[in-house]
Formats: structure tokens, C-alpha cells, sequence
């Protein structure tokens, strides 16, 4: 680099690089993104959606630690995990746009709160706010990183090449959240009397939410052998769980289970009141200026 | 003896080589360095805040992608920094607390408010330019860890700037509102930039004795002199002006001619009465405080693990 002009860079062609990447350069490059034959498109868009706001939401309340985690080292461990997600969410609503005709950009910030088609784990407040703080962040880590991972590894076999490829890309991300999120939980198991009574609370807030991860919804029923079958996940995901409660000390709490309303749940585009408020915050700036560019 | 240690240190000083952890070191200047770089460390640090402001509201998932790989990289800064400082014997822990209890400072460019999009793009350009400015220099100060350290980091600002000027450049290719929010911003960052390089050389206390030791190779007026310089163009590039009447082109010194920041106003944010004083230090309190008990479970974890061979989770 320069030692006399720092704006040398500006011009470009320099070996200037992040420190820890944005992780979503070229991930699918070479990808046939041709529909495989036979496949039902409007429900393929469907589920890109879920799975890609599930990972959306989830990095929007991730990144909400940005400068306010416990230490700096999980500072930055916290913003890599949810820059991962913001990856995934980006590959998947992409992938959605190609049937719907819209840029990712369009489904973030213009659909309303009654089409996004998350489950309600990502969406609601496990701190920094108020509804939780870093052990109830680290237990909806733990199931939600526990579960994406056995469902991206059978999504590898998906009929979808891209979605085949962006499980492939997001296993080892995932195993690493799952690995970051097992390990905490068992040094704040095992930690102090004041830890363990946080994780253990950590665990019941977010336990209600545990079910709706495992039920098949009617677009993943229609698209066998592009999609997976949730409910075919819960004994390895239950499994997993287990051991970490088990080496950390806690307790598997009991099964309560969040209500559906009207029979609906995220999946359905109904979601908790926090989400209004995530949305509008995410939304605003993008909807305030239309037809901007950034 | 202590004469033939200081004579060696200040040869190797002298011939430009370094000053590596175990070498001997004047006490005055073992604690100018620590000073120094503390400061640095806390700016990286609450330096997150003013552009963490925007990641929840970035208005694409490109910048909101951007924006927080930029500010987990100013959090990677701090922890070089901060281990930097190690290697004289300071402790994190202890620098933090100097940091929320007002103890030590931090650049004071970060007590200004983030208002708008814009902003994320101006703190490339001008601030993260003129850090920039001011820390390639010291890619090559006297000691050790720290130059190594910043040769990183440059390294990486210089790629943190050019997305701010990025940026910029799109915004300014879009709508008249876009544009006029780009100016906004220029207009009120231009000055807080240039107060960055510190007050002028005549009222700088610490300058002569920082560019004796190679912690400092050049003045806050060569600096601001060489900013300046270097900014004209780009903003012309851009299609913004500066918020200067004073600034024009001198033939003669074949530099640009330029106002004088407002030093009142420089002094009164120095000394906490910035807009954002009392917000980043408090935010900054309330993390440390907040994670107090997972520090605590972590290394009480660890303590009950330590003779184990499997005790690690």
C-alpha cells in the first residue's frame, strides 16, 4: 500500500480486503439455475421464502448485538453468524425472484408483514431488548442453528440445483453456529449459579417456539423432492439437543407449545406483535425514498 | 548500565528499526504508547456505534451486508489494538474501565450523530480518509506490535473507504433527494474531519517529543495540509463542494488554501459537551456491565476446567 496517498485506494487495484469478509461474493457461481422439470414454481418460490426469512429475520435480531455483546471477540463472533444468515437470505429471496420476477431488495423491504413466511423463533425479542438477554440469545441459537443444520443437510439432495447449492454453502456456516451456540451453552450451564438460572431461563423462553419448526406446512408437502419434510427432522434435532443440555447441566424444559392462531403460524404469514416493529424498522428508509438507488 | 540501555534505545530508534516487547524502554515512553494506542483502541471501538446506528435500517441487504462486516471490523481493530497494549503490560479490562469511567479519551469525531444514510457513506470517505491519513504514518513507528498492527488495519480502512466513497458515488447517481442528502452530510462532516488531525501544531503539546521517539512522524497541520489536498478532487469527482469559502487553489504553494475549523467547538466536544458524549460512553458502560456475568461464567467455567485434559467445551 501507499505510504503517501491514502486515496491511492480509492482508484482501485489494490490488495485492500475486510478483515472478515462479507462471505457472499460468487457463492454460486457455475449453479444451473434452470427449474428442474415438473417442479411446482409458485410453491419453490414459497419455500425459498421460508427458509430465506427465517434467515433474514433471524440476522436483523443477531445484528441488534452489534457493539453490545459481552466481549469483543463475541461482537464480532455474533455479527459473522448473522452476516451468514444475511448471506443465505440473500441466495434464497434471489431464488424466489427468479419465479416471481422480483430483486431480493424487493422482497425485503416491500412485502408487507402478512407475507413474510418465517417461523416466529427468529422474529421474537431474546435481548439485547428487553424479552431476553445473551443466555436466551444463545439458546435461540442453539435450536434454531441445531435445526437449520439437519435440514440444509438433507437439502443438499434437493431436485432444485439452488437450492442444493445453498445448502451445501450454508452447512458449514450452520455447523459453526451450532458449534458457537453448543459451546455457551454449556460454559453458561456449567458457569456460575447465576449463568445456569439464565440458561435455564434462556431455555424456557424460547422452548414454546420449538414446535413450529417441525410442522409440515402445505407448500413443503407439495414439493417432495425439492423440499424437506420438517417432521422428518425432530429425533436428530431432539438428539442433538440432549447431549448439549446433558453436558451442560440443564434441563429440557417442558413441552409447552406457542398457540396457532386461527390455526396459523409463521409459515402462514401470522406472526407475533414484534414483528411489526422489526419490519418497520428495517422497511422505513428503503419505502421513504422510492426510486432511489443504492 | 541504565545509560547503556537508554543509548541503545535511542540508536535503534535513530536507524528506524523496532522496539520489540522484551527490549528496554523508557518509562515515559512505554506509557506515551500505551496512552496512545488505548485511545486508538476505544475509537475503534466506539466507533462502531455512529455506523451501527444504520445496520438495523441499511436500505439494501448489499449495504446492510457492507455495513456490518465494516463495523465487526473496527471490533477485530480494537482487539489488535487492545493487544498491542498487552505487550507493554496494559490490561483490557482495565483500559476499558478507564474508557466508560472518562478515564482515558477517544477520538472525538465519534460524539458527532449519524442522521442519515449518507452518513455511513461520509464516515468512509472523509473520516475513515483522514484516519487513514493520519495512521499510514505510523505503519512504520517505533514500536513493534503497534506498526505491524497498523499496517493491518490501513489495510483495511483503505477498502472501508472505498465502499463510503462507493456508496456516495451510487447515491449521487440517483435521485435529486439522494444527492441533496449526500451534501447535507459532506457539509456536516467536512469540519469534524479536519478537526481529527488534532488542534494546530503551534497548541499540540504532545507533537515534539512523539516525533523524537518515532510514535508520530508528521504534524497535525502536515496532515490536514495533505487531506485537504487529497479531498478537493474527490469531491469534484463526486459533484459535492465543501463548506469552506476559503478553500480555493494556491499556485504558489502548489497546495490548496482552507479555512479554520471552529476550536471552540472542537474544544467544548473534547471536553464532553459533543452531542453524543454522554450516549456512546453510557452505551459502551452498559455492554461491559450487561456481560459482566457471562465473563464471569466463562472464566469460572474455565477455572473448574483447567487440570482436565477434556475440560474444554
Amino acid at each position: 500500500m501507499s505510504f503517501d496517498n491514502a486515496y491511492e485506494s480509492l482508484l482501485g487495484g489494490e490488495d485492500a480486503h475486510w478483515a472478515f469478509g462479507t462471505g457472499f461474493s460468487e457463492a454460486l457461481s457455475g449453479v444451473d439455475r434452470e427449474f428442474p422439470a415438473g417442479v411446482d414454481r409458485d410453491a419453490l418460490a414459497s419455500y425459498c421464502l421460508m427458509l430465506g426469512d427465517d434467515a433474514l429475520i433471524f440476522s436483523q435480531r443477531l445484528a441488534e448485538w452489534c457493539s453490545r455483546a459481552p466481549e469483543l471477540e463475541e461482537d464480532i463472533a455474533l455479527a459473522n453468524i448473522a452476516l451468514d444468515l444475511l448471506g443465505q437470505a440473500r441466495m434464497l429471496l434471489t431464488r424466489a425472484g427468479e419465479v416471481l420476477g422480483k430483486t431480493e431488495d424487493e422482497l425485503a423491504y416491500l412485502r408487507d408483514e402478512r407475507e413474510f413466511r418465517n417461523v416466529h423463533l427468529a422474529e421474537i425479542d431474546c435481548g439485547p431488548g428487553p424479552g431476553g438477554d445473551f443466555a436466551a440469545t444463545i439458546a435461540r441459537l442453539l435450536v434454531f442453528s441445531s435445526w437449520r443444520l439437519a435440514l440444509f443437510s438433507r437439502l443438499r439432495g434437493s431436485a432444485d440445483p439452488v437450492l442444493a447449492a445453498i445448502a451445501e454453502k450454508g452447512l458449514k456456516e450452520l455447523a459453526y453456529h451450532r458449534d458457537h451456540a453448543a459451546q455457551w451453552t454449556v460454559r453458561l450451564g456449567d458457569g456460575t449459579d447465576e449463568s445456569h438460572r439464565r440458561m435455564q431461563a434462556g431455555l424456557e423462553r424460547v422452548w414454546p417456539f420449538v414446535d413450529e419448526l417441525f410442522a409440515t406446512h402445505p407448500v413443503e408437502a407439495r414439493l417432495s423432492g425439492v423440499a424437506v419434510d420438517p417432521a422428518s427432522l425432530r429425533s436428530e434435532v431432539d438428539g442433538v439437543l440432549e447431549a448439549v443440555l446433558s453436558a451442560a447441566g440443564l434441563t429440557r424444559p417442558a413441552d409447552t407449545k406457542a398457540a396457532r392462531v386461527a390455526g396459523m403460524a409463521g409459515r402462514d404469514g401470522v406472526h407475533t406483535e414484534v414483528m411489526g416493529y422489526l419490519l418497520a424498522e428495517m422497511q422505513h428508509l428503503h419505502r421513504s425514498l422510492p426510486g432511489a438507488v443504492w | 548500565m541504565a545509560d547503556d540501555l537508554e543509548l541503545r534505545f535511542e540508536r535503534t530508534v535513530q536507524a528506524e528499526a523496532r522496539i520489540e516487547p522484551r527490549d528496554w524502554m523508557p518509562d515515559g515512553y512505554r506509557k506515551t504508547l500505551i496512552r496512545q494506542i488505548a485511545q486508538h483502541a476505544h475509537s475503534e471501538i466506539i466507533g462502531m456505534q455512529p455506523e451501527g446506528n444504520w445496520i438495523s435500517r441499511a436500505p439494501s441487504l448489499r449495504r446492510k451486508a457492507i455495513l456490518l462486516a465494516k463495523v465487526q471490523d473496527e471490533a477485530g481493530h480494537g482487539l489488535y489494538l487492545y493487544s498491542a497494549t498487552e505487550t507493554l503490560g496494559a490490561d483490557r479490562e482495565d483500559l476499558t474501565t478507564k474508557l466508560i469511567e472518562g478515564r482515558q479519551k477517544y477520538s472525538s469525531i465519534f460524539n458527532y450523530p449519524t442522521l442519515t444514510f449518507a452518513d455511513v457513506g461520509v464516515i468512509g470517505w472523509l473520516v475513515d480518509g483522514a484516519a487513514i491519513c493520519n495512521q499510514v504514518p505510523l505503519c512504520r513507528t517505533s514500536y513493534g506490535p503497534y506498526a505491524r498492527a497498523m499496517i493491518r488495519i490501513c489495510k483495511e480502512e483503505s477498502f472501508h473507504q472505498r465502499q463510503g466513497y462507493e456508496l456516495l458515488m451510487t447515491m449521487m447517481r440517483g435521485t435529486q433527494q439522494q444527492r441533496d442528502m449526500v451534501q447535507d452530510s459532506v457539509n456536516r462532516w467536512w469540519w469534524p474531519a479536519l478537526m481529527m488531525f488534532g488542534p494546530p501544531d503551534a497548541e499540540s503539546t504532545n507533537t515534539e517529543q512523539s516525533m523524537a521517539w518515532r510514535i508520530k512522524r508528521d504534524t497535525n497541520d502536515e496532515l490536514r495540509q495533505k487531506f485537504v489536498n487529497m479531498s478537493v478532487p474527490q469531491a469534484e469527482a463526486l459533484g459535492v463542494t465543501f463548506p469552506d469559502p476559503e478553500l480555493k487553489w494556491n499556485e504558489e504553494r502548489g497546495q490548496y488554501d482552507f479555512g479554520s475549523p471552529d476550536w471552540d467547538e472542537f474544544w467544548q466536544v473534547v471536553k464532553g459537551g459533543g452531542v453524543c458524549n454522554e450516549q456512546r460512553v453510557a452505551h459502551r458502560r452498559k455492554a461491559h456491565e450487561d456481560g459482566a456475568w457471562v465473563r464471569e461464567a466463562a472464566a469460572a467455567h474455565a477455572a473448574k476446567h483447567a487440570p482436565s485434559k477434556e475440560g474444554a467445551a
